[in-house]
């Protein structure tokens, strides 16, 4: 999905909703969005995760299975 | 009451005079409830205040001191906890209507130990609605007020934490940060905060606001203090902590300076005062190096995209039955964050690898990273933008841009009070040591305390 239709369909439903005050915020995420799937890293990170973890799974991977908490 | 009166000390001083008996735990308890009822109205600090059953648990804490047990330093220490943590018997209110009747069965993790500790709970703080928040103004019990100026906020989202240690309505409270909510409130309040390396401190019974950016931690007046904390909850006997490590000497440490972004925008004031405790530290022995964090315009992205889904996740199914009951600007905010798509939120994690190497890169030749906690002083209550340098930069990302970094990486953070402005407000020093080493950041931290005061 490009942003520009992640973009639509989400003021679309916010109005659908009843929440038009919604939209604003959902443009300056959008914003944040083009601006993190524009990162150098999306192509680079396995790397860096592996150098920052001596190789082993990242810390991402062991967040999202809830480890630490 | 004046702020020499014991329940305004450190408990660095408090803890040898009670176990001494030279001071009861019951008469600095009803001192700290005093304060509470005078001040409540208008600072709105605190959501319950559990008075009487603080009081019995300092007479009987007292009591065990009378018959030759000490338990530790926190042994007969009022102190308050932010309402996002579980205290058994009493309600957990996230400073939100959507709790209204909660009652915790039983205490969170850190309250038990802070109890077996000996620790006297005087009440539960006020806090922005879910610690949804930088501001602490949208609250199910009122905005919290800071006390250095009324008209203004006094950071959030643990206000009311750092209220009531500067007003001595407690002597230390506990609060939690997932952006910046404990360093940011101490900063704008002038107390000590630390956010320990994520992990160390167990979060259970803690309302959560995103998992993987949260922490648990102290606010405090001194580091001494915040040591001592730490220490128990992270789960040290509290027997063993006495006495604390000696404080280390700012000769010959080695601090990392981030310029780019984190100096970009920060108001003159808050500038200034930095610049010249730098220069304290440097003429007292300290060395600085400038470093930079290489893809630091990219944090608010990586933040907004780990915190708002991982909010709206625990919030989905309340929101949906009553949304109604939330403060409208946080319903909007976790709203959104129901609109973000998975393959973003798995960005934002691979963002954080390299955020988290590269401020591992920074530490490697440092003691710890010195930047400012907050760019600005603390804002007016309602504010929603500040002028720095002719441009309107929105509140929220302010108070944010110095902090959340370090929840994006996990790495220990702790704020200092470092200096006032004209107007009176305090600045925050931010230092940022390894992670997993929080207590060699603690040795730089108490280093550094004593060469900050004017």
């Amino acid at each position: 999905m490009t942003l520009e239709n992640w973009l639509d369909t989400a003021c679309a439903d916010a109005d659908r909703r009843g929440l038009p005050e919604l939209k604003p915020l959902l443009a300056t995420l959008a914003q944040a969005t083009r601006l993190l799937r524009a990162a150098d890293w999306n192509d680079l990170a396995g790397a860096v995760r592996q150098q920052a973890d001596g190789g082993t799974h990242g810390d991402s991977a062991r967040r999202l299975h809830g480890a630490g908490r | 009451m004046t702020d020499t009166a014991p329940h305004f000390r450190a408990i660095t001083e408090l803890a040898p005079l009670l176990a001494a008996r030279a001071i009861t735990s019951e008469a600095l308890t009803a001192a700290c409830l005093a304060e509470i009822a005078g001040k409540s109205e208008q600072l709105r600090a605190f959501i319950t205040v559990t008075g009487d059953e603080a009081l019995d648990q300092a007479r009987a804490l007292d009591r065990e001191l009378a018959a030759g047990r000490c338990r530790g330093p926190l042994h007969g220490i009022p102190m308050s906890l932010k309402d996002l943590i579980d205290v058994g018997g009493v309600p957990t209110t996230a400073a939100s209507q959507v709790r209204q009747g909660h009652v915790a069965s039983k205490d969170a993790l850190v309250t038990a130990r802070l109890r077996e500790a000996g620790a006297v709970f005087v009440g539960k703080t006020n806090l922005h609605e879910f610690a949804f928040g930088t501001t602490s103004e949208d609250s199910a019990y009122g905005a919290v007020r800071n006390p250095h100026d009324p008209a203004r906020s006094p950071g959030g989202s643990s206000g009311g934490s750092a209220v009531s240690v500067v007003t001595g309505m407690a002597v230390a409270s506990i609060g939690t940060d997932t952006g910046g909510s404990i360093r940011i409130p101490s900063a704008a309040c002038g107390t000590v905060g630390l956010k320990p390396t994520w992990g160390e401190v167990p979060c259970d019974g803690v309302v959560p606001l995103s998992e993987s950016l949260d922490h648990v931690g102290p606010l405090a007046r001194s580091v001494a203090d915040a040591w001592l904390l730490y220490l128990v909850l992270r789960g040290d006997r509290s027997a063993a902590l006495w006495p604390l490590p000696a404080r280390s000497d700012v000769q010959g440490l080695r601090l990392g300076i981030p310029r780019p972004y984190f100096l970009d925008i920060v108001d003159d004031q808050v500038r200034q005062r930095f610049a010249e405790r730098l220069a304290w530290l440097r003429q007292a022995g300290a060395e600085t190096v400038d470093v930079a964090i290489p893809h630091a315009a990219e944090i608010g992205a990586i933040y907004l995209h780990t915190s708002l889904p991982e909010a709206s996740a625990y919030h989905a199914s309340m929101i949906e039955q009553h949304p109604e009951l939330y403060t409208p600007n946080v319903r909007l905010r976790i709203e959104m964050g129901r609109y973000l798509l998975a393959e973003d939120y798995v960005r934002a994690q691979r963002g954080r690898d390299v955020l988290r190497a590269e401020v591992d890169t920074a530490l490697a030749g440092c003691d710890a990273l010195a930047l400012p906690t907050l760019p600005i002083p603390a804002p007016l209550i309602g504010a929603t933008s500040v002028t720095l340098a002719g441009k309107k930069e929105p509140v929220r990302n302010m108070m944010l841009r110095l902090t959340q970094l370090f929840n994006v990486t996990g790495h220990p953070a702790i704020s200092l009070p470092m200096a006032r402005t004209s107007a009176g407000l305090p600045c925050g020093l931010q230092l940022v040591g390894r992670r997993h080493a929080t207590e060699a950041l603690l040795g730089v931290a108490s280093a550094c305390e004593a060469h900050l005061e004017a």
